[in-house]
């Protein structure tokens, strides 16, 4: 789940992270009035869970009330790759001398979280590691120690912040480090942070992206999900437990296993077709489970044909026959469909779709051809 | 021989009285697995399914002498589960449980590491060694005894692929599955070791995924190290940048960790890479 820049930069602010005076507006009279009571010139950002704002043209300057409320007014309700923008930060403009960026991230491979720092702030860091990877200095962090003061002395110097800075910059890093870690987060970034005009640090922008498997112990950032970034299918697929993504093909494709759903994605193309979806049932799917399953993956207009691929180990085979069959009566959709049924309880779960007429195969590759061939209409 | 599992493996299941941990116990059992004891705190004293129940682990493994233990205990209580197991003695800890955050598994595996414990998952379908042990999850019946080393971060996927091995003829020394988080107790590497020193494997069959480098890690190893053949498939092809593709661990992220870089790291190695699934058992045919 991924934080707005103001959450982002208000958890941080909690740790001691020195962040921009400002507040969010969904109105062009509240951006009027926070600019008002900051009393200087303004900067008017979109909250919107999407890269590349600023060339979109969702951040702004403002050098009054007045052109503030007027900013806000043209970027509220403008669409930035698909969202459209309810929130802006109204931020007091920070006089930006050099900017740094410092962030956290899981090291998979290290299996632990790395801190790194950067004199290229501002751009994306991945942008960094691929031009410039010199440029980026890394600290491993041992989880039972936390980041040490050293280690944050290596990042200061390494980036070669000036000396009178490095103090601060440390207490910051150990704040990022804290807020990381207390809110389970796989990834926590300031970029940029900025050296003001005054020598003074300051974290203009902040991006927060937290563990779904931990939010059970963080009910306040749990209630900060903006539905927004979900579609209403992937907001119903979560409702149900399903594991649900969205693609652009033509084969819905309903799947037990999230391997298993992807080697079924692929199959799918190898055959010359496109999936329509990721869609992973997960164990022991149940009539409504895949009911739901079904609804959402024919609520997509492009789908030509829907494949069915189950592999029976917990799941057995019946009860998703049984399932499709339910689904289907009470969506009456006539949308060719492929059946694979392995496992426990195969030979009843074919029998029982057989009865029903739906075609059935034997074999993934056979099932990925038959659907292909009837999204073209060849069946 | 085998890896991992086998005749002389004691098992005590832990989150025995749960639904899953029951049922699966019943499973365990019916598939010839020597259960000797189940776990849950204040349900010491019962029985399930002939198996007694103890508060904690270290009674059982004093009671009983389990030496291998599989979790499947809710995931907030699974990091817990995974430390008493490994602190009771238990030197093989298989963890079944799905959706433990990050953080604690950093953790549990850091300490871990400092033990002479082999911690498999979390979230996977636990290790198979045909008609000796099943601690798992998998359906047992569409597994043969032989001499095919299965690694696979998956679990159906890797149903799949055994039911087309064993279709063939093609037995399985053991199965294991290492699970689909992104920080896991086992790695392919650590499973590929085991597999080149077992007599039994003459060659091993590898199911990666998206998300991650430890396929191209492999890939290095194997070039290193490894004198029997592997056959690997890497799903997700077709999945797109920056979603999370079911698992916690299946996800491509900064550009890195796509099945395209995989399947090159093997290929530039000399891994036969399979297509499809399916393609996976003609490819282990043809050197049997």
């Amino acid at each position: 789940m991924k934080l707005h820049e103001y959450q982002s930069k208000r958890l941080f602010a909690r740790y001691g992270v020195p962040i921009p005076r400002g507040d969010v507006a969904t109105t062009p009279e509240e951006a009027r009035r926070i600019a008002a009571r900051l009393d200087q010139r303004v900067v008017i950002k979109s909250q919107v869970l999407v890269g590349g704002r600023g060339k979109a043209g969702g951040i702004r300057l403002a050098s009054d009330p007045d052109e503030a409320e007027e900013v806000a007014d043209q970027i509220l309700g403008m669409n930035i790759k698909g969202l459209t923008v309810k929130k802006v930060l109204v931020d007091e403009a920070a006089d930006i001398a050099t900017e740094i960026y410092l962030g956290i991230v899981i090291d998979r491979a290290q299996r632990r979280p790395v801190m790194m720092a950067s004199a290229e702030g501002g751009v994306e860091i991945e942008e960094v590691a691929r031009a410039t990877p010199e440029r980026i200095v890394r600290v491993t962090i041992d989880p039972f120690l936390g980041l040490q003061t050293y280690q944050g002395r290596e990042l200061a110097f390494g980036i070669g912040l000036p000396k009178d800075l490095v103090r601060d910059f440390v207490k910051i890093a150990q704040g990022l480090y804290q807020a990381f870690v207390e809110s389970d987060a796989s990834l926590a970034e300031i970029n940029p942070l900025v050296v003001t005009g005054q020598g003074k640090l300051l974290a203009v922008d902040g991006k927060v992206l937290l563990d779904d498997n931990a939010l059970f112990r963080h009910f306040e950032l749990a209630e900060m999900r903006d539905a927004d970034t979900e579609t209403l299918e992937e907001q119903e697929a979560r409702r149900h437990g399903l594991s649900y993504v969205k693609l652009d093909g033509e084969i819905g494709c309903m799947v037990n296993g999230a391997g298993l759903a992807m080697a079924t994605m692929d199959i799918i193309k190898l055959n010359g077709g496109e999936p329509a979806n990721f869609l992973d049932i997960g164990g022991g799917a149940q009539s409504e489970k895949v009911a739901a399953a079904l609804r959402i993956i024919l609520s997509d207009a492009n789908v030509k044909a829907v494949l069915f691929n189950i592999f029976g180990g917990i799941t057995r085979c019946d009860e998703v026959a049984r399932g499709i069959l339910a689904a289907l009566d009470e969506i009456g959709s006539d949308v060719p469909m492929v059946a694979r049924l392995v496992g426990t309880n195969e030979e009843e779960g074919r029998r029982i779709l057989a009865e029903a007429e739906m075609m059935t195969a034997p074999t993934l590759a056979e099932a990925a051809q038959k659907a292909v061939a009837a999204a073209r209409g060849e069946v | 021989m085998s890896i991992l599992v086998g005749r002389k493996t004691r098992l005590v299941v832990q989150g025995i009285t749960g639904r899953e941990g029951e049922f699966h116990t019943r499973q365990m059992l019916e598939y010839g697995t020597n259960v000797v004891a189940g776990v849950t705190p204040g349900k010491g004293g019962g029985w399930v399914a002939g198996v007694p129940v103890f508060d904690t682990v270290r009674e059982a493994v004093e009671a009983t002498e389990a030496n291998c233990s599989i979790i499947y205990v809710p995931a907030r209580f699974a990091s817990d589960a995974m430390l008493e197991a490994a602190d009771s003695g238990i030197r093989v800890v298989v963890c079944i449980t799905e959706g433990i955050p990050v953080l604690d598994m950093i953790k549990v595996r850091a300490h871990l590491d400092c033990m002479d414990v082999r911690l498999i998952g979390p979230n996977c379908p636990g290790i198979i060694t045909p008609e000796q042990a099943k601690v798992g999850i998998m359906p047992g019946h569409i597994h043969r005894p032989g001499s095919i080393g299965v690694v696979s971060r998956s679990g159906t996927l890797t149903y799949e692929v055994v039911h087309a091995l064993s279709e063939r003829g093609l037995g399985q020394s053991t199965a294991v599955g290492i699970g689909g988080d992104p920080i896991i107790g086992t790695d392919f590497i650590d499973v590929l070791r085991l597999f080149e020193d077992d007599p039994q494997t003459t060659q091993v069959v590898l199911i990666g995924e998206i998300g991650g480098t430890d396929e191209q890690r492999a890939a290095a190893f194997i070039a290193r190290h490894m004198s029997k053949p592997v056959t690997a498939f890497v799903a997700g092809q077709t999945a797109p940048p920056g979603k999370r593709m079911g698992h916690a661990g299946a996800i491509i992220e900064g550009g890195e960790g796509t099945a395209g870089e995989k399947i090159a790291a093997f290929e530039a190695v000399g891994v036969r890479v399979a297509r499809h699934p399916a393609e996976i058992a003609d490819l282990v045919a043809e050197l049997a």
